[in-house]
């Protein structure tokens, strides 16, 4: 048997189920995983050790439950997602004492599942940003080079996860924020298509682009995960009622990639990618090929025009979002204001960070009278036509494939100045948020030159998301392991 | 398009946003730089092009107006940062 915390979170299932270990023991060795390595990587931001140990133990006293898909199974969310009674900053001084009164649907999804909850993990705020050096609080660290960031936003989610601090982590996703950092990370991250995964009591960024996904060790533990967070929720009315498969049994029905074609988008492969990033995901490419699937080359052309539409609809749906946080009924209140007025503006200008501000400035100047046509409109033009640029590309085949970055993490500090460079980071993964559809990112190998993980993408039809595990379950049994960061 | 810092300040104002002149005059210079990024999208010609604001079509999803109580008032007001413990208390409006 592996290290316990190494374990992923189908072995720790199985162990646990078997009575092999206890919840006790799988949460105590999770906290002392954490307890070594959080001064280092400083993955979370709020840790609930108590809660979660007696919850553990309760559990234990009850027995194992094979009908809850996560029995005893300690994991981390996002401090993105409402969680009752425990903190839900979003990496804010805005939201710095706020305890929600309700628990998130994919939250609560969790706990019916039997899973411990053991705190919630840092990300940069508003999930705003690609390093999670952008918390208010503190910057996450790379568990597999202390100088280099786990990417983001999701990156505390996915530091704890790589670092073994938990068996896996909600992160979300706009643009980017599921399948970098588990890029960076070496793990494997899932956006699933918007619809999928409710949002409820997801405190919102670009609403018609955000998801909740897995970010976990192996793919058929994203398939667990996934399983139990998807599906229709009366509280979301973008959560579509549309069947959830059984992905964990369609991870069973394929072996080899026979009869499979990979579209590989020029726009993706072909200019700007570091050397060791082009060269892992051709690797991962030949392997496909030689497991029987075929690969075709598509188009995706309106790949540049991308990052504009994007960044001109997600702060617009930002600004708009972010008027909730007024001082009144939670968040932070500046002292003794004159009037209303000043109190509003005081208390947003004191809470919210800098990036953030920026793309409320931002996201009000394309949405005001004089400019909406010339920047959101035509943004929301642009963006049904890279849907149907996305369509054309996957009638011609079953999944696309290319890196999720140009390159493999960065050090700390490297990208902060500029923030326009900062968004150019996200080229590979906003396209699949402005269509809608599910992306993921795999583990394909270490950078020869980094020794930094690299991660393919492979992005899926809308709700095609079991095409997308079976492809990348192949895969992960044939390319060669990335491993697991010593610290 | 460009952006002056007179904009920024007009748009910090309708944000409700207070920022310092050398914030305006940064934020000025970024977003000229973006918006400029952004001016790309007049290369395309999308005069019959619907615009698309969410990747999910479906129409306005329609319940029961039934009166369902979820959460207490004591515990919604536990996060607010003044209250007279039924109410939200704001400054003075009138």
């Amino acid at each position: 048997m592996p290290e316990l915390t190494q374990m992923t979170l189908s072995e720790v299932r199985k162990a646990l189920l078997d009575k092999t270990v206890s919840a006790a023991e799988v949460t105590d060795a999770a906290l002392s995983r954490i307890d070594a390595t959080e001064p280092k990587v400083r993955a979370l931001l709020s840790l609930q050790a108590e809660e979660a140990q007696a919850q553990a133990k309760a559990l234990d006293a009850s027995g194992p439950d094979a009908t809850k898909p996560l029995w005893g199974v300690p994991l981390v969310v996002k401090d993105v997602l409402a969680t009752k009674g425990v903190p839900t900053t979003c990496g804010s001084k805005i939201l710095e004492n706020f305890r929600p009164v309700y628990d998130a649907t994919a939250v609560a999804r969790l706990k019916d599942a039997g899973a411990i909850l053991l705190g919630k993990a840092n990300m940069d705020e508003f999930a705003m940003g690609s390093t999670t050096e952008n918390s208010a609080y503190f910057a996450t660290k790379n568990p597999w080079d202390l100088e280099r960031v786990p990417g983001g936003s999701s990156g505390g989610s996915g530091a704890t996860v790589a670092t073994g601090q938990c068996y896996g982590a909600l992160g979300t996703d706009t643009g980017g924020s599921i399948r970098l950092p588990a890029s960076f990370c070496g793990i494997v991250g899932l956006k699933p298509s918007y619809g999928r995964v409710s949002r409820f009591g997801m405190v919102a960024y670009g609403s018609s682009l955000d998801q909740i996904g897995p970010m976990t060790r192996s793919v058929e533990d994203a398939a667990r995960l996934l399983q139990v967070i998807a599906g229709h929720d009366e509280r979301d009315s973008t959560c579509v009622n549309v069947p959830v498969p059984d992905y964990v049994a369609a991870l069973s029905e394929k072996t080899d990639l026979k009869g499979l074609t990979i579209g590989l988008p020029a726009e993706y492969w072909d200019k700007g990618l570091a050397p060791e990033v082009a060269e892992a995901c051709a690797t991962a490419i030949k392997t496909a090929e030689a497991l029987g699937a075929k690969t075709v080359p598509v188009a995706l052309k309106l790949s540049q025009y991308a990052i504009a539409t994007y960044y001109i609809i997600a702060v617009a749906e930002a600004s708009s979002n972010l008027a909730r946080f007024d001082g009144v009924r939670y968040g932070h209140r500046t002292k003794a204001p004159e009037n209303l007025l000043d109190m509003y503006v005081k208390s947003r200008s004191e809470g919210f960070g800098d990036e953030v501000q920026r793309r409320i400035i931002l996201g009000t100047y394309v949405l005001s009278s004089g400019y909406y046509d010339a920047y959101y409109h035509k943004a929301a033009q642009v963006r049904r036509l890279i849907r149907q640029d996305f369509e054309a590309a996957l009638s011609q085949c079953d999944v696309l494939a290319g890196p999720v970055c140009p390159t493999t993490a960065f050090k700390v500090g490297e990208m902060t100045s500029d923030p326009l460079q900062m968004y150019l980071m996200d080229i590979f993964t906003i396209s699949t948020n402005l269509a809608g559809l599910p992306g993921m990112s795999l583990p394909v190998g270490l950078g020869r030159e980094s020794g930094m993980p690299v991660g393919l993408q492979l992005t899926g039809r809308a709700f095609g998301e079991a095409a997308l595990l079976q492809t990348a379950q192949v895969l992960e049994k044939n390319v060669c392991a990335t491993g697991s960061p010593t610290l | 398009m460009s952006i002056s810092p007179e904009e920024v300040a007009k748009v910090a104002r309708l944000a409700r946003l207070d920022l310092s002149q050398d914030t305006i005059g940064q934020y000025a210079a970024q977003l000229d730089g973006i918006l400029d990024y952004m001016d790309k999208l007049s290369e395309l010609d999308t005069s019959s092009v619907e615009p698309m604001y969410t990747p999910v079509d479906q129409v306005s999803v329609m319940r029961d107006d039934v009166v369902k109580k979820d959460y207490a008032r004591a515990d919604i007001l536990k996060n607010a940062p003044e209250t007279d413990g039924a109410f939200f208390i704001v400054p003075r409006i009138v």
